[in-house]
């Protein structure tokens, strides 16, 4: 994983623009979070592999990034997104990192399931 | 002097911590070990510092880790049963408890060793946990093998007591090392181990004694 080129995701969410894909969007605060910290709230949540088509899509901030892709009844919105993998043409596959390095914030975008 | 062990919990690296040290220690006087691993635990949140994985590499990544600990541990056994981090408590039970059946029947176990259904913190543990009491709860009472249980949830022992079984692993701790830092994309991070480097005394102190609770079916 490398940290956002902003301009490299745009080509790749352009290139997907209107075709029937995969998504996989998570958020997650971890299954640990009030074990370590009652003040913390555990939250986690995942959708894998739901089909989606946007007609519009950009990569929005300075870092970390959001990303809001417009569909025909409605949107994906993720924030916080830091990481990407880089050369990988056929999937977006994106994450938001913490400063301890642990996931946060997941957007994947595929041809193929994941 | 336990010959045959199984081990049930769902996530690699969770063997590490626990009993790491207790099962190199049985293995030393012979037990024959399965480890049945349920997931890969593919959802993890920690994937080294900077990031090497993906929610896409990061199973084939907990595999492998799984492997090494494994190794490092004398694991002679270890089976990955396939199903997906944070859904155990969903998975349809008839389906997930007949895969432990069927490893109860193939293998025999005198001793099984899983999470204490209730106090393990995360819902997997929990459902991972009560799976194998369940099951064990259907065979008949003369057959049921020991029952080690793991907890770890604040205040457990308010609930659940002391633990009854207290193993000392300090002649196996450099397996027990091994064991964890295998899991290279969990073992960064930070209330793990912490920032600095342990003294010996530490890692004596911190991870010399494993605790289990013997679960009464």
């Amino acid at each position: 994983m490398l940290l956002i080129n902003k301009a490299e995701v745009q080509r790749m969410i352009d290139q997907f623009q209107g075709q029937e894909l995969y998504v996989h969007l998570e958020m997650t605060t971890g299954a640990y979070a009030a074990h370590l910290d009652s003040s913390k709230h555990p939250a986690a949540t995942f959708i894998s592999n739901a089909r989606i088509r946007y007609s519009q899509g950009s990569i929005s901030g300075d870092g970390p990034y959001r990303v809001g892709l417009k569909m025909d009844h409605g949107w994906v919105y993720s924030e916080g997104l830091t990481h990407y993998e880089d050369g990988d043409m056929q999937r977006l596959i994106m994450a938001g990192h913490d400063s301890q390095g642990k996931l946060v914030v997941a957007l994947q975008l595929s041809r193929e399931p994941f | 002097m336990e010959q045959r062990i199984l081990v049930v919990l769902p996530h690699p690296d969770d063997e590490a911590f626990g009993l790491s040290g207790t099962l190199a220690k049985y293995i030393s006087q012979g037990a024959q070990v399965t480890y049945a691993c349920l997931t890969l635990g593919e959802m993890g949140r920690n994937m080294g510092i900077p990031p090497f994985a993906t929610r896409v590499t990061l199973p084939e990544i907990r595999k492998k880790e799984l492997e090494q600990s494994c190794r490092a541990i004398g694991i002679q056994d270890l089976r990955m049963l396939g199903f997906h981090d944070k859904t155990i408590e969903f998975e349809d039970q008839e389906q997930l408890d007949g895969r432990i059946s069927a490893l109860l029947t193939e293998l025999n176990p005198s001793l099984v060793i899983t999470f204490y259904p209730g106090f393990s913190v995360h819902p997997d543990h929990d459902a991972c946990g009560a799976a194998v009491i369940r099951t064990i709860g259907t065979m008949p009472e003369e057959h049921r093998p020991l029952v080690h249980c793991l907890a770890f949830s604040n205040n457990h022992e308010q609930s659940i007591g002391k633990p009854d079984v207290i193993i000392d692993v300090k002649d196996f701790l450099n397996a027990k090392m091994e064991s964890i830092k295998a899991h290279r994309s969990q073992f960064q991070a930070a209330e793990l181990l912490g920032n600095g480097k342990l003294s010996d005394k530490e890692i004596q102190d911190r991870f010399g004694t494993e605790r289990f609770w013997t679960y009464a079916i």
